[in-house]
């Protein structure tokens, strides 16, 4: 089957109404500028998108909430965006806030065929109610379910024709993660190369992973917040 | 009374060479730059990087390397990246040796409260629920009081919580405390501030064994 797409435009042609997507990245880093792009400009209403944070007003998944394209999102650190905050004070948006560490690992569960997983992370905490709890060894745990997802849009350094990835920096965060989760993995890459030139030592994730992968154009990798120490 | 650099200064006499540590965002983020000489300490940024290096300099700045504040950062001799669900097993199976963070409020038995106040726009959580959950030592930076003056060390935390009975210790402008079974317990006072302006100040009941020493910064 062919994995390689021309472009985020054909990579995305059918996500549609009501889907769930995972999208990597931690704040601006990471994230599938191309995808979200495509995604955007396509529209598909009513999604459900797990991923650590929001985007900005003007960039990543807050392009997404400016078209109104989101229904829920599933984050756990939403920062700094104005768009995001009007609609959910005026109910237009589902927020689901959860631990990073419980978010990750949820991701992992997907990935690793597991079903669910135990953390101590919320107990004793709102994040904590209505679930399943159990004590192993004299510490309680909270029972914390696989995310399901019907896509997982990801951003990798390299990648080759057989759907082998390769991140860069901490640019890496929850992309292998939601790589191995989703029901179809589309990937984008800054460079895409032919099955045998990455040296299989250095794969992070396994091309079995990736449905789709596609070189992506123009990175914009707006940054955050830019800390620097002066020259002497 | 100390400022915000000088409690940073404060939590970084706690740090121990060989230490694996984990600073939140705010004051906690300072205490890198109090690291006391001789001491190697390794950071961890729950974003995945081990050996958190210095702001780069001027023209340096790489946007696939950013620390958990989303700031650019560098990496040091012996740095590694990793994915989020690695990042968090190391805190859960306690290989982080300290956690620093911030609190909004803290109560006698180590609850702590510190992402949410009702009412007002809620940002989320975080790491900080994986941290506190797991960490074998936790040190909160933060003020005595709040904007009104009111006392941030409770018998009970009003706000919703972060976790519990996990503070150990708390450093704040006015006083070193320690959370034993019985409550708090004070430790040092910041110099100029007196062991009565410290109860004052303080909601929750306050053990003082004998003379208070004065922190030495």
């Amino acid at each position: 089957m062919k994995k390689v797409y021309n472009n985020a435009d054909e990579a995305i042609f059918d996500i549609s109404e009501g889907n769930t997507l995972m999208l990597g990245g931690f704040g601006l880093c990471g994230i599938p500028e191309n995808c979200i792009a495509a995604l955007e400009k396509k529209g598909a209403n009513n999604l459900i998108c797990i991923s650590n944070n929001a985007g900005v007003d003007d960039f990543g998944i807050g392009l997404l909430l400016k078209k109104k394209l989101i229904k829920k999102m599933i984050a756990s650190y939403v920062g700094e965006n104005a768009e995001f905050e009007r609609q959910l004070l005026n109910g237009e948006l589902d927020v689901e806030l959860i631990p990073q560490g419980t978010l990750a690992t949820r991701c992992m569960a997907a990935g690793y065929g597991i079903p669910a997983i135990y953390t101590p992370a919320g107990v004793g905490t709102e994040v904590a109610e209505g679930k399943e709890s159990r004590i192993f060894k004299g510490k309680e745990y909270l029972m914390e379910f696989a995310f399901e997802a019907d896509f997982a849009l990801v951003k990798a350094w390299k990648g080759d024709t057989a759907g082998n990835l390769i991140y860069k920096g901490t640019a890496r965060n929850f992309n292998p993660l939601m790589a191995m989760a989703g029901k179809v993995t589309i990937a984008e890459v800054e460079e895409l190369v032919e099955a045998g030139e990455l040296d299989p030592n250095e794969i992070h994730t396994p091309g079995i992973f990736v449905h789709r992968i596609f070189k992506g154009n123009s990175y914009e990798k707006r940054i955050e917040q830019r800390t620097v120490r002066k020259r002497l | 009374m100390l400022d915000k650099n000088q409690i940073a200064q404060r939590i970084a006499k706690e740090l121990k060479d060989g230490f694996y540590v984990n600073l939140g965002i705010g004051i906690p983020t300072l205490v890198a730059n109090y690291i006391p000489e001789g001491i190697n300490v390794t950071l961890q940024s729950e974003n995945g990087l081990l050996g958190m290096g210095p702001f780069p300099l001027e023209g340096e700045e790489d946007p696939d390397l950013i620390n958990a504040g989303k700031q650019t950062i560098t990496t040091l001799p012996g740095s590694s990246f990793f994915d989020s669900a690695i990042s968090f097993g190391m805190i859960r199976a306690g290989k982080v040796d300290l956690t620093v963070l911030g609190a909004m409020e803290v109560s006698e038995n180590g609850d702590i409260a510190s992402w949410k106040i009702p009412g007002k726009l809620v940002k989320g959580m975080g790491g900080a629920m994986d941290l506190v959950a797991s960490a074998k030592n936790i040190i909160v930076a933060m003020m005595h009081t709040n904007s009104k003056g009111e006392s941030k060390l409770l018998k009970k935390c009003k706000l919703p919580l972060t976790g519990i009975n996990c503070v150990k210790k708390i450093v704040t402008d006015l006083a070193v405390l320690e959370i034993t079974d019985k409550g708090f317990r004070l430790l040092e006072k910041a110099p100029g501030i007196s062991v009565e302006e410290i109860k004052n100040k303080t909601e929750a009941n306050l053990i003082c064994d004998g003379e208070i020493p004065e922190m030495k910064l």
